[in-house]
């Protein structure tokens, strides 16, 4: 540690200039800024993909200051939560406002979480060095899904209440220990004022803390390694004559007037939706979520809100029927690791034993189809993580991928887009089917993905990234 | 520092316990705090079992008791009644009630009638479908929304599930189970309990 040095400025320099030379000299303000975005330099042919980041941390801190104002009004009581918030929505001066903002902000949230996966997925952003990257930010999507289930609770509107009835209830899939876990989730038999009162708590401040430190934790990754971008190259390979990589710009300003011409478009869309169409035809705002919440009486139709409903439809399409071609799938699966891969004889058998085991508990005699539906569930969302290992494909982005990997994609794409709307949808014969058809590709794409995404020829990449000035 | 190297085998001894007692204290606290998830007292009372006497109980009448937030029927069956049960054995979906005994049906009224005693009827009424609350249809004969040869059973007015005397569903109906029996035991001839058997709590 050297000793303290008190930056020299000379007697007649701005005193804002003193100041923050004072200020510097006891705490890193300036050295902050530009390392983690005056003077942090990114690729230059970033395009609208790149947009997201920038945009989900503008949503975030809009749901925590709308959020705040809401817990000024709220009353996190059984007997008082439905008429808060139509206290809110009425007599509450711009309540509704405020109410709306944070009820949009929610699926505005998931929408962009969803378009930033994909770029990542489409450019290959989770690829080394940036794996970390990847694992904060898949931490940061499963705290945003706690987030909005437990908030989704608060209004205790019919909806809020069964929803929570219902997810709460898969817990009790788990063999022995499911039962009791459901009871000690709820705090009671139903779920009731206590379940109320400790979701509003894990809504207002335990998740949002543990999501504030991740959102940190996965900046201060990225600004580490460096960004990626859409061409897949890593700039830092070329520097210039001062060091930068020659492909890159400083993030200010002109990656700041980009994203504030994002979040003005942003803000334009966002608005009309708050001001136009908060309930968002029952996507945003479900409707049966207009009455109180009744523990003796169910809705006809229980949905999850449209963000769920992709993994959702994996947990219905997994009936007792489909677990025969489940057990098929997993025994063909590890054929093919034994055939295909390069794992090492005892990674293999470990795999075949576990492979097995699964069978065996797929049996109907052994655990019923609820407990596979909630692991396939929960497996749906984990499965994400993994993709940094993977994807084996040699070049990162889609741009000099083969071909007919593109109709992969695509084809991903829509399974997931159909798995979403058939979760939003009353269960027929026909939809079950579709959504078994969706769920085996979407394991498939990621379980496959070692193999296929080495398949086909990859297009040269070039040593610099691809840029038109304009 | 300059003895680095050197390790001083008491102090080490000292780390570990220090650590260890640390790691006690900090599961200790940890412990505590998952323990305020369980159901709290008031809520385990609320939840408790509900001692009915059924001494005033006449036949053919039916009281509804509170329990767990839920309404629990508990219907003295004439004679009639009973005998009914015969009539619907092959025209409800799941006559002996294998489906489910866990969630449904305790084993000691796995039987026709669904009771431990023939005529006392104890059941959950909330319809297996989708929750809402069977009105009770005692009278046997044709009339409005159930078929002429009914024999006096429970209609769910909302997607219009039929159950028999016992609770048990009629085949090609929505609700897909009988209607729940609650674990339930006598603690005298005319003393109920509900929400507890001689295995313990539901």
């Amino acid at each position: 540690m050297a000793a303290f040095k008190e930056t020299k400025l000379p007697p007649d320099a701005p005193v804002a200039q003193k100041a923050l030379g004072w200020v510097d000299d006891r705490f890193p303000l300036s050295k902050l800024w530009n390392d983690q975005w005056g003077k942090y330099y990114a690729p230059k042919n970033f395009n609208f993909w790149y947009i997201f980041g920038s945009l989900a941390m503008l949503v975030l801190v809009l749901q925590i200051v709308t959020g705040i104002f809401l817990t000024m009004h709220y009353k996190p009581d059984a007997a008082l939560a439905f008429n808060s918030v139509e206290y809110i929505m009425r007599e509450v001066p711009w309540g509704w406002l405020v109410r709306y903002m944070h009820s949009t902000g929610a699926s505005a949230f998931f929408i962009i979480v969803y378009l930033h996966m994909t770029r990542g997925l489409l450019y290959g952003s989770y690829r080394k060095p940036r794996e970390l990257i990847w694992l904060f930010g898949f931490a940061i999507f499963l705290c945003l899904m706690a987030e909005a289930f437990f908030g989704y609770l608060l209004p205790w509107g019919q909806m809020s209440y069964w929803g929570a009835q219902v997810i709460v209830n898969l817990f009790g899939a788990i063999p022995l220990i499911g039962p009791d876990l459901s009871l000690w989730i709820r705090g009671d038999y139903v779920v009731s004022d206590a379940t109320l009162n400790r979701f509003f708590a894990f809504h207002v401040i335990a998740i949002p803390l543990v999501l504030l430190g991740l959102v940190a934790a996965h900046l201060i990754a990225l600004h580490e390694v460096g960004s990626s971008n859409p061409d897949g190259i890593e700039v830092k390979e070329n520097l210039g004559a001062d060091g930068h990589p020659l492909d890159s710009i400083p993030s200010h300003p002109y990656y700041t007037v980009h994203d504030l011409f994002g979040v003005s478009i942003f803000l334009v869309l966002f608005s009309a939706v708050v001001f136009f169409a908060p309930e968002m035809g029952g996507y945003f705002l479900e409707y049966n979520n207009f009455l109180p919440g009744d523990s003796l009486k169910t809705p006809l139709h229980i949905a999850p809100t449209w963000y769920f409903t992709p993994f959702y439809s994996v947990l219905r399409a997994t009936t007792a029927d489909f677990m025969y071609v489940l057990m098929a799938a997993v025994a063909a699966y590890v054929v093919f690791i034994w055939l295909k891969s390069r794992l090492s004889t005892t990674v293999k058998s470990i795999i075949a034993v576990i492979a097995l085991l699964a069978i065996v508990g797929m049996l109907p005699q052994v655990l019923d189809a609820k407990f596979w539906g909630v692991v396939f569930f929960g497996g749906s969302v984990v499965i994400l993580a993994f993709l940094p290992w993977l994807d084996h494909s040699p070049v990162k982005s889609i741009r000099y991928r083969p071909d007919w990997h593109k109709y992969v994609y695509a084809l991903f794409g829509l399974s997931f887009l159909t798995l979403g709307y058939l979760g939003t949808q009353p269960p027929t014969d026909a939809k079950t089917i579709v959504s078994q058809v969706c769920t085996l590709f979407y394991f498939s794409f990621f379980l496959l993905m070692p193999w296929w995404s080495a398949m086909g020829k990859f297009k040269t990449v070039p040593s610099r990234v691809t840029f038109h000035p304009h | 520092m300059s003895n680095e190297k050197q390790v001083d085998s008491g102090r080490r001894g000292l780390l570990v316990a220090t650590c260890a007692a640390g790691s006690v204290v900090g599961l200790a606290t940890a412990g505590a705090l998952v323990s305020t998830f369980q159901p709290s007292e008031r809520a385990k009372a609320a939840g408790a079992p509900v001692e009915v006497d059924i001494t005033t109980l006449q036949p053919g009448e039916m009281r509804t008791v509170e329990w767990r937030g839920k309404p629990v029927w508990i219907l003295k069956r004439t004679p009639e009644m009973v005998a009914s049960l015969k009539n619907t054995d092959d025209k409800v979906a799941d006559a002996n009630s294998q489906r489910n005994p866990d969630e449904f049906t305790p084993p000691y009224c796995m039987n026709e009638w669904r009771s431990i005693k023939p005529e006392i009827l104890v059941a959950v009424g909330i319809c297996t479908h989708l929750g809402c609350s069977p009105s009770s249809k005692f009278t046997p004969g044709p009339q409005p929304s159930l078929p002429d040869d009914w024999q006096g059973g429970f209609l769910c007015p909302c997607h219009g599930s039929t159950f028999d005397m016992a609770g048990r569903v009629f085949k090609n109906k929505p609700a897909p189970d009988n209607l729940q029996v609650p674990r339930h035991m006598y603690v005298s001839d005319t003393k109920l309990l509900i929400g507890k058997d001689e295995k313990g709590e539901a």
